[in-house]
């Protein structure tokens, strides 16, 4: 069969794509590398919905950062997304980096950031009192905000599912021709299909498959940011997300509550030879630590709950987005090299996206009563009060069966998350979209009952159930399995 | 509504701890006690800690941990003692009005007369180190690696390096070397293990399997399952020195380094913590700052032997149906306890001058590695008891009971380590 449309990728940039293209009468589907939606970049970054201060005045990243960021409210309402507009802050540390803070109101001013101001010493340690004393001033953008990356991404897919979009993963896709009609893809299952429009948002593989169909070329340089999560036991320390002027040492690092409570540090910035290498190292989460205590003095890393790295699509040769269909290539649209602020840019990309798309394509819009607002929403317990659990614990005893204490999950909770249109396939699936395992014991407690779960829910053996798909088998085998027993030695 | 209901002893875990607290505080006479716990059954971690060992002070004879936690089991069944299981406590307000959930009861809210902390601990994980590297499937803590194995029979790995030298760590190496697994090292940041020194013999030496002291992991290699880990050892200030790594190829790290008591109900209650052992701050009847509400065994303290736990248990246990009777004798006064040179953790961390016992128990970890040492504990100039240590060492906490009017005449004791007869 013939799709009108392939989206290459399931991140946050992909899926807001195929939420506005499941507007028009289009057969959408998802192409995704990896085994579930979010497992590139989107899973791992700052979580901030960005000001737009920073961006060149007049790039893509200028224009759809400040886009992105004033539909981002109303996107996080309907897909039920948590998003709180909390302020961020560029602190400035000495006299030498105040013209950078005037350079970057100014520049906040130009790409149409409402709000921005600068304040001194008093205001900054009135508004953030665990601020480091070194500070004296700071940008303050009050549309800055956090939200939850995963959540979007994956609220995004289910909306657009229950519109009609198909989701295929692990189907990395590996060569793209043209044909007749349009364009064939042939994945690394060895899979082919066939399409009469592409949409590339294949995040670091995004210039690989440009470069097969069009003269202009482009390259991605994959860039690694290593992060800390503390514990929500340092909840409060800051209200608002703390970025650190750009100034001699650099561009810092920033230290942000999230959206549940925990709180970020991160991330390092460093170029490396490839997108996989998602490890983080003693010297980037050393120099992480360097550059927080800047902000705050005595950042307790005794909290730390977890490390992590994400990796950042860089364009080297534009340093900016490259949105839009390609000039010799017909009907091949690219959504390349979106990197930060890449989240807060996602719903503007995807509305614009889908609208080239759709005029590409002569498709109508769907009627407002043909689309459906369906995000598969489960209740959450953390979030319920005591009158709202008895109700559900009536309706469903599986929602008064804890199954993650840290994080206050439960097993009806896991079941939808599994059960849902793109559901969870595996161990991390299950934490991003419930938060089962993310809290401060990481798992300890919660993984053996989640893999039950999730064998149960997929008809697995429990040995099968992976942490991120491939080969991320999570035990080796049954005990008194022979197999088992002699491979070790 | 109807799940609202009155208990005299509320007691939260059904581990040993809290089936030690609720037995002992039936026997006082509480005729309205009451344990709500989280897991299917009664037992707590003991449940899948099938290695022997356990009991040798109490007992006297060397059980299992499911043998032993059944001997209390029992005890609880003889007592008709309600055990609530598959029940989640989510809030203990100040005033000791107690909410939790279950699929069985929805939500529930228990007014308690006094309530007994018993929720245990949990382990540090990987993330809480900052170990860098990858993050494949394959590093497990050695207590979640422990469940797979003895209670969901899966096999978490097959070469297997363990960081950390704490107790369950070295009873994996040897429960996974028996079920075919190879053990390649145990490795430990400190110059000493962190565990008993029968563990270090009977579950790595016996074994072969190499302990080394003074390294770490200095990264894990592996994108969805573990491949190898880089091994390093470490100077005096921890840090790894380059040129001294070693590579194990191996698809599981195990994590042994530290175990957290689990608080965050007892902050709910707004409990004083102290933030040397992470639990409540509690004078010599396990009451904790809030008064009516006591805690024992792992969420007080993180002990080595179930046998200290059970008889701390049973101390709150009784102090607390004391309390809910309203029979307490509760002291106007306190020693405080204090740690000294060379001592973690003393608990209680103060004596009341008066009690209902005149014996109390006073434990402590020693904070390093002493040999032919002596600890003592003084008032000001006046040691008012000492004892000589064979070897202390952090991995073995002290215990022991001291008459009470030991304390009565101090304002605040001192415990410390005296190496060759000077404190530093």
């Amino acid at each position: 069969m013939t799709h009108d449309v392939i989206i290459v990728g399931a991140g946050v940039v992909g899926c807001s794509i195929a939420r506005s293209l499941s507007r028009y009468k289009l057969n959408v589907l998802v192409l995704e590398a990896g085994e579930d939606v979010a497992s590139g970049a989107s899973k791992a970054n700052s979580a901030i919905v960005h000001a737009g201060f920073d961006a060149e005045p007049g790039s893509n990243k200028a224009k759809y950062n400040v886009a992105g960021n004033a539909i981002f409210e109303e996107t996080c309402r309907e897909l039920h997304v948590p998003f709180i507009r909390n302020t961020s802050l560029v602190v400035a540390f000495s006299e030498e980096e105040l013209p950078n803070l005037r350079k970057l109101l100014e520049r906040g001013v130009q790409n149409g950031v409402p709000g921005l101001r600068i304040i001194g010493r008093e205001e900054l340690r009135t508004l953030e009192p665990n601020v480091s004393d070194e500070a004296i001033a700071a940008l303050v953008a009050p549309t800055g905000g956090i939200c939850c990356p995963y959540d979007l991404t994956f609220r995004s897919a289910e909306n657009a599912a229950a519109n009609g979009v198909a989701f295929r993963f692990d189907q990395r896709v590996e060569t793209i021709e043209k044909t007749d009609g349009g364009w064939a893809l042939v994945t690394g299952t060895g899979e082919r299909f066939e399409t009469r429009a592409v949409v590339n948002a294949s995040g670091c593989g995004s210039a690989i498959l440009n470069n097969q169909v069009s003269a202009v070329k482009y390259s991605i340089q994959p860039r690694r940011g290593e992060y800390v999560m503390l514990d929500k036991s340092e909840s409060g320390c800051f209200k608002a997300t703390m970025f650190q002027c750009p100034g001699p040492m650099g561009k810092g690092v920033l230290v942000s509550p999230t959206v549940d409570g925990t709180i970020i540090v991160g991330p390092t910035s460093e170029d490396i030879d490839s997108a996989e290498a998602t490890e983080t190292t003693a010297f980037g989460l050393d120099k992480m630590r360097r550059l927080s205590t800047r902000i705050w003095k005595k950042i307790p890393f005794r909290s730390a709950i977890t490390t992590f790295s994400g990796i950042r699509s860089h364009e080297p040769s534009k340093h900016d987005f490259v949105l839009g269909e390609a000039p010799d290539a017909p009907g091949f649209f690219n959504a390349l090299g979106v990197e930060s602020p890449g989240l807060t840019s996602a719903p503007a990309i995807g509305r614009d996206m889908a609208k080239w798309v759709a005029e590409k394509l002569g498709a109508e819009a769907k009627a407002g009563s043909e689309v459906s607002d369906d995000v598969s929403l489960w209740p959450r317990i953390r979030e319920s009060t005591p009158e709202q659990l008895a109700e559900l614990v009536k309706k469903d005893p599986a929602f008064g069966r804890v199954i993650c204490r840290c994080e206050t999950v439960s097993e009806a909770e896991i079941r939808a998350s599994i059960r849902c249109r793109v559901g969870a396939r595996s161990i991390d699936g299950v934490k991003r979209r419930t938060r089962a395992g993310m809290g401060r014991c990481q798992g300890g407690f919660c993984s053996p009952r989640v893999i039950e779960i999730l064998s149960q829910e997929l008809g697995i053996p429990p040995e099968a159930v992976t942490k991120c798909g491939g080969n991320s088998r999570l035990c080796v085998g049954k005990l008194f399995d022979s197999e088992t027993r002699s491979e070790g030695k | 509504m109807e799940n609202d209901m009155n208990v005299d002893v509320l007691v939260v875990g059904a581990g040993p701890a809290g089936l030690a607290a609720a037995v002992a505080a039936r026997k006082a006479g509480c005729r309205n006690v009451r344990i709500l716990e989280r897991d299917d059954a009664p037992g707590g971690i003991l449940q899948q800690c099938i290695h022997n060992g356990f009991g040798l002070h109490r007992f006297k004879e060397e059980l299992t941990g499911p043998e032993y936690a059944q001997r209390f089991i029992d005890a609880v069944e003889e007592e008709k003692i309600p055990v609530q299981c598959r029940t989640m406590v989510l809030d203990i307000s100040p005033g000791r009005v107690v909410t939790a959930m279950s699929p069985d009861y929805g939500i529930q809210q228990f007014k308690a007369k006094a309530v007994v902390l018993a929720m245990g601990c949990r382990e540090r994980p990987r993330g809480a180190l900052m170990i860098p590297g990858t993050r494949p499937a394959g590093v497990y803590t050695a207590g979640t690696a422990q469940r797979l194995v003895n209670m969901e029979g899966l096999m978490p790995g097959k070469r297997v390096v363990i960081l950390g030298s704490g107790d369950i760590g070295l009873i994996m190496a040897r429960r996974m070397t028996f079920e075919g697994a190879k053990v390649l090292a145990c490795v430990e940041i400190m110059p000493y293990s962190s565990g008993l020194k029968r563990n270090i013999v009977q579950c790595l030496d016996d074994y072969g399997i190499p302990l080394l002291l003074n390294h770490t992991v200095v990264d894990i290699q592996g994108r969805e399952r573990v491949e190898g880990v880089t091994v390093a050892k470490v100077d005096e200030k921890r840090q790894p020195i380059p040129g001294t790594e070693i590579h194990y190829d191996c698809d599981t790290l195990l994590l042994s380094v530290g175990l957290l008591p689990e608080n965050e109900l007892s902050k709910t209650a707004g409990v004083t913590l102290s933030p040397v052992t992470s639990g409540a701050v509690v004078d010599d009847t396990m009451q904790t700052s809030v008064p009516g509400v006591f805690a024992c065994g792992n969420v007080l303290h993180v002990h080595d032997l179930v046998d200290f736990v059970s008889q701390e248990s049973e101390e709150a246990g009784r102090a607390a149906w004391a309390y809910a009777a309203g029979t307490a004798k509760t002291a106007e006064r306190y020693t405080a306890v204090l740690d000294g040179f060379g001592v973690r953790g003393c608990v209680p961390q103060k004596i009341g001058k008066t009690g209902a016992d005149d014996k109390v128990a006073v434990s402590f970890r020693p904070g390093g590695v002493f040999k032919d040492a002596e600890w003592r504990i003084r008032d000001g100039e006046n040691v008012l008891f000492k004892r000589k240590g064979r070897i202390l060492t952090p991995g073995e906490s002290i215990h022991v009971e001291l008459p009470r009017k030991l304390f009565a005449e101090a304002e605040s004791v001192t415990v410390e380590v005296v190496q060759e007869g000077v404190s530093k």
